[in-house]
Formats: C-alpha cells, sequence, structure tokens
C-alpha cells in the first residue's frame, strides 16, 4: 500500500466536504418543517407537526398533489411508448435521416424553458389548449420525450444486430420482431426513461405557468405561487416529503443493486 | 417487399414522436421567431429596439457572466468529486455515487427553496450568524448575484460531475501508473498525464452547464429577487408585466442564438454527439 499522501487527502476530504455541500441544503427543510412559528425558521418553543396537518388537510395542496401524480403518470406512459417505438425505429434504420431526426427529438433539453414556454403558450391559445389537463399532458409529453428516447438507445446499443436478423430470416415478421427481440432488450431502457418522463412532468414549473390559470395547479406551481407570496412552512413540510421520499427510494434502490 | 417496404415499417415506428415533435413543438418555437419580427409592426424595429436598450446588454452580459462563472464552479468542485469516486475505490464509492445522484432527484424548486431558508434576511445562516454573536445585523446573502451563483452552482454541480466520470471510467490506470514508476510525483503524473486524458469529459461537462444555464429561470428568479434579471427572467417581465409580445419573443430569439452559436463553437471542440445525443 502507498502511504497516504497530500494528494489524496486533498482530494478525498474535498470531495466528501462538496458532497456535504451538495446534500446537506437539501436537509435544511426538515427541522423547518417542524416549527412551532408561522413563518419559516428554527422550532423556537417545540417541535410541531402543525405545518403536516395543514398540508394533509388543505384541499388545495392535495389536489395539487393529486393532479402532478395523475399528469405525470399519462405523461410517463405516452412518451414510454412514443419515445420507445421512436427509439427503436431510429436503431434499425440507423442512417444519416434518422440521426437528424435524433436530434430532433431532443431539442427540448436545450432550447431555454422561458423560450419553449412562450411557443406553447401561443400555439395552445389557438389550439384552445390553455388551462386544460390536455395541454399540460402534451407539452410534458414532448418535454419528457428526449429522455425517453436517450435511455432506450442507450439500452439497445448493446443489442446484437445480428440477432433481429436471424429472427427475420426465421420467419418473423418486422412487428413480430420489434415486440419478441428488440422491446425485451429495450426493456431497461423503456423503464428509466418511464422514470425520468415522470420526473420532468413532476417537477416541471415554467410551462405551467404559462399555460395554466387557475383550473389546472399542479404541486410545483403550488409551491411556486406559495414561495412568492407568502412564504408559509407548509411548503417545508411538502419539500421535506418529497425529499424524503427522494431518499427513500435511492436507499432502495441502492440497496438492490448491492445485494 | 423488401428492403424498402421494411424500411417504412421503421419509418412508421419513429413518425408519431417526430410528427407531434415537429408540430407542437419546433413549429410553436419558430413561431417566436415570426412574432419577433411582426409585433406590433412587421420588421426589425424589436432587434432595433433591442440592440438601443442598455437594460438588455447589461441583462445579457450578465447572464453571459453568471452562466459562466457557474459553469467554472461547477467545472472545479465536479472534477474534485468525479476523481475521487473514479480513482479511489472503496467501500464508501457506493455512497458517494448515491449521494451525487440524489440532487438530481430533488426538483430545482425545491432546492431553490432550500437555499432561500438558508440565505434569507432571517434565514438559517443569518439567525445563526446573530445568535453567536459574529454579525448584528443580518448579511445580504441574496436578492443579489452571489446568491443566485451559489444557488445555480448547486443546481448544476451533477450535470458536470456525470460526463466527467463517464470520461474517467475509461481511462486506463496504466499511464499514469508508467508515470510514477519513471519518478514522477503524484502531483505531476496527475497534471502532466491524468488530467489531459479528461479533458473531453471536462469540455462536455462545461458544455452542458453552460447551455444550462444560459437559459435557466426558476433559479435566478427565486434567489434573485428581481433583482438579478438574467435574459429568461426579463423576457417573462417583458410578457407578463407590460404584454410587449413583441420585444419579449426578440429576445428570446436572441437567447436561441446565442444558445446556437455557443454549441457551434462548442461542436469545433467537442464530439456533441456523445455530449448530448448518447449521453448516458
Amino acid at each position: 500500500m502507498m502511504p497516504v499522501s497530500a494528494f489524496r487527502i486533498f482530494f478525498q476530504t474535498g470531495a466528501w466536504m462538496i458532497l456535504a455541500f451538495l446534500v446537506l441544503p437539501l436537509l435544511v427543510v426538515i427541522p423547518v418543517s417542524l416549527t412551532d412559528t408561522s413563518y419559516i425558521g428554527l422550532p423556537k418553543e417545540h417541535l410541531s407537526m402543525q405545518h403536516y396537518v395543514n398540508y394533509f388537510s388543505d384541499t388545495e395542496w392535495l389536489h395539487a398533489t393529486w393532479s402532478s401524480i395523475w399528469i405525470g403518470l399519462v405523461v410517463a406512459s405516452c412518451a414510454a411508448v412514443l419515445g420507445t417505438a421512436f427509439a427503436i425505429g431510429c436503431w434499425f434504420l440507423s442512417d444519416r435521416a434518422s440521426a437528424i431526426a435524433r436530434w430532433i427529438l431532443i431539442t427540448p433539453i436545450l432550447v431555454p424553458p422561458v423560450v419553449q414556454s412562450l411557443g406553447f403558450y401561443r400555439f395552445w391559445v389557438q389550439l384552445g389548449l390553455i388551462d386544460t389537463s390536455l395541454g399540460v399532458i402534451l407539452a410534458h409529453t414532448l418535454l419528457a420525450l428526449p429522455y425517453v428516447s436517450i435511455s432506450v438507445f442507450a439500452a439497445l446499443v448493446n443489442l446484437d444486430r445480428n440477432i433481429p436478423r436471424a429472427a427475420r430470416s426465421l420467419g418473423a415478421s418486422v412487428w413480430q420482431t420489434v415486440l419478441a427481440v428488440v422491446v425485451p432488450a429495450a426493456k431497461p431502457g423503456i423503464l428509466t426513461g418511464f422514470v425520468f418522463a415522470f420526473i420532468v412532468s413532476f417537477d416541471e414549473i415554467v410551462g405551467v405557468l404559462f399555460i395554466t390559470v387557475r383550473r389546472v395547479t399542479t404541486l410545483p406551481k403550488k409551491i411556486w405561487e406559495g414561495i412568492q407570496d407568502n412564504i408559509d412552512p407548509t411548503i417545508a413540510a411538502v419539500a421535506t416529503l418529497l425529499v424524503l421520499l427522494t431518499l427513500l427510494i435511492t436507499a432502495i434502490t441502492a440497496l438492490r443493486r448491492t445485494s | 417487399m423488401g428492403r424498402l417496404n421494411e424500411k417504412v415499417s421503421y419509418w412508421m415506428l419513429v413518425a408519431p414522436a417526430l410528427t407531434i415533435m415537429i408540430v407542437f413543438y419546433i413549429l410553436p418555437v419558430l413561431g417566436i421567431w415570426e412574432i419577433a419580427f411582426t409585433e406590433p409592426t412587421t420588421g426589425v424595429d424589436n432587434f432595433v429596439k433591442m440592440a438601443e436598450s442598455s437594460a438588455v446588454k447589461t441583462s445579457f452580459v450578465l447572464t453571459f457572466r453568471v452562466a459562466a462563472i457557474t459553469t467554472l464552479g461547477c467545472l472545479l468542485l465536479g472534477y474534485i468529486v468525479a476523481y475521487s469516486i473514479s480513482n479511489f475505490a472503496n467501500k464508501f464509492t457506493p455512497l458517494m455515487l448515491a449521494l451525487v445522484i440524489l440532487p438530481f432527484w430533488v426538483s430545482v424548486l425545491i432546492r431553490s427553496f432550500s437555499w432561500i431558508v438558508l440565505l434569507g434576511r432571517s434565514g438559517l445562516v443569518n439567525d445563526t450568524l446573530r445568535d453567536t454573536g459574529i454579525i448584528d445585523s443580518p448579511l445580504r446573502l441574496m436578492h443579489n448575484e452571489f446568491g443566485v451563483l451559489i444557488a445555480m452552482i448547486h443546481v448544476m454541480l451533477p450535470f458536470a460531475i456525470l460526463p466527467m466520470m463517464t470520461n474517467m471510467r475509461g481511462i486506463s490506470d496504466a499511464y499514469v501508473k508508467a508515470a510514477r514508476g519513471l519518478g514522477a510525483s503524484e502531483w505531476t503524473a496527475f497534471w502532466n498525464v491524468y488530467f489531459p486524458q479528461t479533458i473531453p469529459g471536462v469540455m462536455s461537462g462545461a458544455l452542458l452547464v453552460f447551455v444550462l444555464s444560459l437559459g435557466f429561470y426558476v433559479t435566478p428568479a427565486l434567489l434573485g429577487g428581481g433583482r438579478v434579471l438574467m435574459i429568461s427572467e426579463y423576457i417573462t417581465y417583458q410578457i407578463q408585466e407590460f404584454l410587449n409580445w413583441g420585444l419579449g419573443s426578440a429576445l428570446s430569439v436572441g437567447l436561441l442564438v446565442a444558445t446556437a452559436l455557443v454549441l457551434l463553437i462548442a461542436s469545433r471542440f467537442i464530439n456533441l454527439r456523445s455530449a448530448l445525443l448518447e449521453r448516458k
């Protein structure tokens, strides 16, 4: 073994300090959510669950949460189906035209959120989609497609092109080959894409601010309005629930991977 | 039957996603260009107004400065993390990796909110400093560029770390070992042998962070408190407060062109295909 050098100490301690910078700020919402005051701050006299009670008894918060969940699930399903078909088609084609198609599909990653939201707004007005769930679902599906297409394509990189070829020469039709050979190989990518698509929709805020008014409210919009108007500790309670949920899911996936 | 027929089937798989993307996304974004040249009058008035406005110039300069500083900060901090994870494997490596990924799953909105809680006038940092008697009056930690930068670096850091890690995973340790065997110190071997091999990863990370920062809205809007007007927020101001669609659209075109230029310049140094299209 090499002796522990200054070089190593620099990188190791540096890395842990930076990771602390990355993660600790996420945890500050936990003590704040338990405050007994009616403003954002640390608990003064004792811990209180009042802001959680408030969240779970406020129909607006619950309604916004539910909207975000079901819209996210619909978006993830639509994006997963469309994006998977797209990526599989491009994988088979693998020519110049399909490469251009793939670039077109990832433009939402590169266009600034405000700019694309202006575009949505103007077009959605013409289509009568402003302030409708359908309008939000359509916008979010478009924003989620790049992630599905990228992750499905990444899963297909390892698939040997001779395998679908063999299926075809043994008499399977194009569609049978796609469904029985390629889709199973793409499954991990589809699953990752589905999760990504859900998160994209669940967290999306700028588009929703532009294309919804009053009727449709999602969780991020409610949080955004809460931060703008009055910083109410209920936001900290919601944030804590989301952070803890994320921690739990990350821990479970990490444990499942190691075992 | 035959190859042509087969190709048609594959295009039928591609078509639905491609069509809705072109009809409902690409065309509306191009529609912004049309508005910029037609509202309120046809011509380049909006662009003339934009070029003459000192507020617009200030906003563009600010946007590029914030994006540049965020990128530098993320590269520096991200490199240290990526290097440690990739080169010092031990039982904590999976934990470190999880800590990098974790913030990715927490929304930008919540992460920005956390920084408001920390940096506000009566935020946790100011309260703690006052309670311990270090300061008398609260420090101004947000509603200025400092607050925006610290939160931006926090939000963007994982975007810098992941491409660098992907790149470092593919680097063989044989070269550094050879350099060390020939008598180079650890620092020399790192700087002259290892670091040059990581440049592609650094560049991909830089591109991603810079492009995303240029158009960022949520964090600057929340931490800037209306005092750090980056272009995206300036656009929403024009449209929501003044209903000035012409100027707002012209600014959007400006932002799109700026982003495209950055990508164009980057494509001379980076393989955009692996940085964006085949990003893992």
